[in-house]
């Protein structure tokens, strides 16, 4: 049997209130209320449903969505979970609308966290964090929990424009935070991976330890600069997902050596050696 | 009210099985700890399709929301014969529940060698038969075809002492004909339905989604469906039935019941909600009640008008 030291869901689909949404740039972001789970670790996420409507919309949305944690408050008893929402399909509308007074389905926390630097690179002097869009979300709650370890990390992060950066002020705060904006709107005009390749340049590689998410084509970028580079890396993928605990085999992602993991039990975060391709399943 | 009953001998402390492939008892156990065993959804575990050899799987996507269900492509992972009784089968023989192993094969002489195998283990209650697979002698799907499935059953039967159950296909014509056939052959139990064949498109890229190019559609939208051929099988066979497909609680489980299946097993709502074999079991009772039956045994003895 395999046993981790990752935090262990309560076994149920619990009833949780929305204590608080709202705007952050082209996201919105709500904050649940957990009474009975654990603490998640960095990386982890969970399964949720918007209370009200769910297959309301000609039978759709039907699944739950997985969907990372962005910073954890609170305490066990009354954990304030946040997560950011992009509006980009039927489940996410309905948690988008969210308000307080509602309630969410929530299932979790689920997953493999991210590891901590030293676990990765014992000679690692710190950390480098490389988000895009959406995929900030994860990496807010790891660089909370570097800044509590007392780890310097440096957090680059790419957007398509100014309008979708919102919340990065709110989850970063503003040091050590670099931004790319792909029209050039402010910031480094162009991807976010161009910034990596400058820190990994006047770094030794070697003690460098980079985490990243975002859209799957900015993560492969990352993926082979870090293969390239020698420099170890974990990404959080995202895959389209039924359950989050391991019972639809669906969220399959190639490993190197030709079989799959699947990704809410064996990732969402993953080793960047570990897979054929941060691309797989992707639109050629 | 008690709950307790049997499908084909293996004795059950409710009607509320799952659907093979729709719970990974070993994945959970990472999740949710011991939680899982102390809860156990289920009044009898079903095991994922085991092969005789290692299979990875199809590639991604493997999954498609579709309006009130989900269809799938998945393709059948699992480690293979061997490293499945060395392994993962130890354990599940240490679940709480009796134990019924899905096997898949595309001759009778792998799926004899599977089932003979399986029978040795100690701890396994019972076995299904997953037929819809081509048979790489004919090239026909064995559970489209009665004569097909009656020649397999009784290669199969003299095999084992365990009970065979088999897994119907819903995409024939008549399932209650190759049901007779699988009764003739031996079979001690009928397991339905499986899910049906379904595309999703892609139309942004004008492609199919789905890794494999197709999957097979579960959930409530095939409900209606799963309960015209459970109905229809279990008034043309003896052998008792495991009903299934789109049961998402109590009073969808007794739908199955009252149509004629001798117990239920829940699929694609585990994926939604992890307790829902729980959330079934519990709400049976009630849901018994508000009908007007005093029993599960008189639901289940009890005929349509």
């Amino acid at each position: 049997m395999v046993v981790d030291d990752r935090p262990i869901a309560p076994f149920n689909r619990r009833e949780c209130a929305v204590a608080e949404t709202h705007p952050a740039g082209g996201y919105r972001v709500f904050t649940l209320v957990d009474e009975q789970g654990p603490e998640p670790d960095p990386g982890q996420f969970y399964m949720l449903t918007a209370g009200d409507h769910w297959q309301g919309e000609a039978g759709r949305p039907y699944l739950p969505r997985a969907i990372s944690v962005a910073a954890v408050t609170g305490n066990p008893g009354a954990l304030r979970l946040m997560f950011l929402i992009d509006e980009v399909g039927p489940g996410t509308r309905l948690m988008a609308a969210l308000e307080p007074g509602q309630t969410c389905l929530l299932a979790g926390p689920f997953g493999r966290p991210f590891s901590m630097p030293k676990a990765l690179n014992p000679k690692a002097a710190g950390a480098i964090l490389v988000g895009g869009g959406i995929g900030i979300a994860p990496l807010a709650i790891l660089r909370r929990a570097l800044v509590k370890r007392g780890v310097p990390s440096r957090t680059l992060l790419g957007f398509r424009d100014r309008a979708h950066s919102g919340g990065v002020d709110e989850l970063f705060g503003c040091e050590e935070t670099r931004l790319a904006f792909e029209d050039g709107s402010s910031g480094h005009r162009g991807y976010v991976t161009d910034l990596l390749l400058k820190v990994l340049a006047g770094d030794d590689p070697g003690g460098a330890v980079v985490y990243s998410c975002g859209p799957p084509m900015m993560l492969e970028a990352v993926r082979s600069i870090c293969a390239e580079s020698g420099t170890a890396c974990e990404l959080a993928l995202e895959s389209p997902m039924a359950c989050g605990f391991g019972a639809c085999f669906g969220c399959a992602v190639p490993k190197t050596d030709g079989t799959y993991l699947r990704l809410c039990v064996d990732g969402p975060v993953v080793s960047g050696d570990e897979i054929a391709s941060a691309m797989a399943g992707e639109a050629a | 009210m008690d709950l307790s009953t049997e499908i084909c001998g293996i004795p059950l402390d409710s009607p509320v099985l799952n659907g093979s492939g729709t719970f990974d008892p070993l994945a959970a156990r990472r999740a949710f700890g011991d939680a899982l065993i102390e809860d156990f959804p289920f009044a009898a575990f079903v095991s994922k399709t085991i092969t005789r050899k290692t299979r990875v799987g199809n590639p991604p996507h493997r999954l498609w929301e579709a309006p009130s269900g989900l269809i799938n492509s998945i393709g059948l992972p699992n480690p293979g014969l061997e490293a499945f009784v060395a392994g993962d089968l130890i354990e599940l023989t240490g679940l709480p529940v009796p134990l019924i192993v899905s096997v898949m094969a595309d001759s009778a002489e792998e799926f004899s060698l599977l089932v003979e195998t399986i029978s040795e283990v100690d701890g396994v209650a019972g076995i299904e038969l997953n037929v819809s697979c081509p048979n790489v002698h004919s090239g026909l799907i064995v559970g489209e075809q009665p004569k097909e499935t009656e020649a397999l059953m009784k290669e199969l039967r003299p095999l084992t002492d365990l009970p065979l159950i088999i897994k119907l296909t819903p995409n024939v014509a008549n399932p209650h004909e190759v049901a007779i056939a699988a009764e003739a052959g031996g079979a001690d139990g009928i397991s339905m339905i499986n899910t049906i064949k379904a595309a999703a498109i892609d139309r942004v890229h004008s492609r199919t989604w789905l890794g494999a190019g197709a999957g097979g559609l579960s959930g409530p939208a095939v409900r209606p469906i799963a309960l015209a051929q459970v109905r229809a099988v279990s008034t043309a066979v003896e052998i008792p039935v495991i009903g299934m497909g789109g049961v998402e609680d109590a009073d969808t489980a007794l739908e199955f019941i009252l149509a004629g299946a001798r117990v239920v097993a829940i699929g694609t709502e585990n994926f939604r909600d992890p307790q829902a074999g729980s959330k079934v079991r519990k709400g049976l009772a009630g849901a018994l009640e508000r009908r007007g039956f005093e029993s599960l045994q008189a639901a289940q003895a009890s005929t349509l008008s």
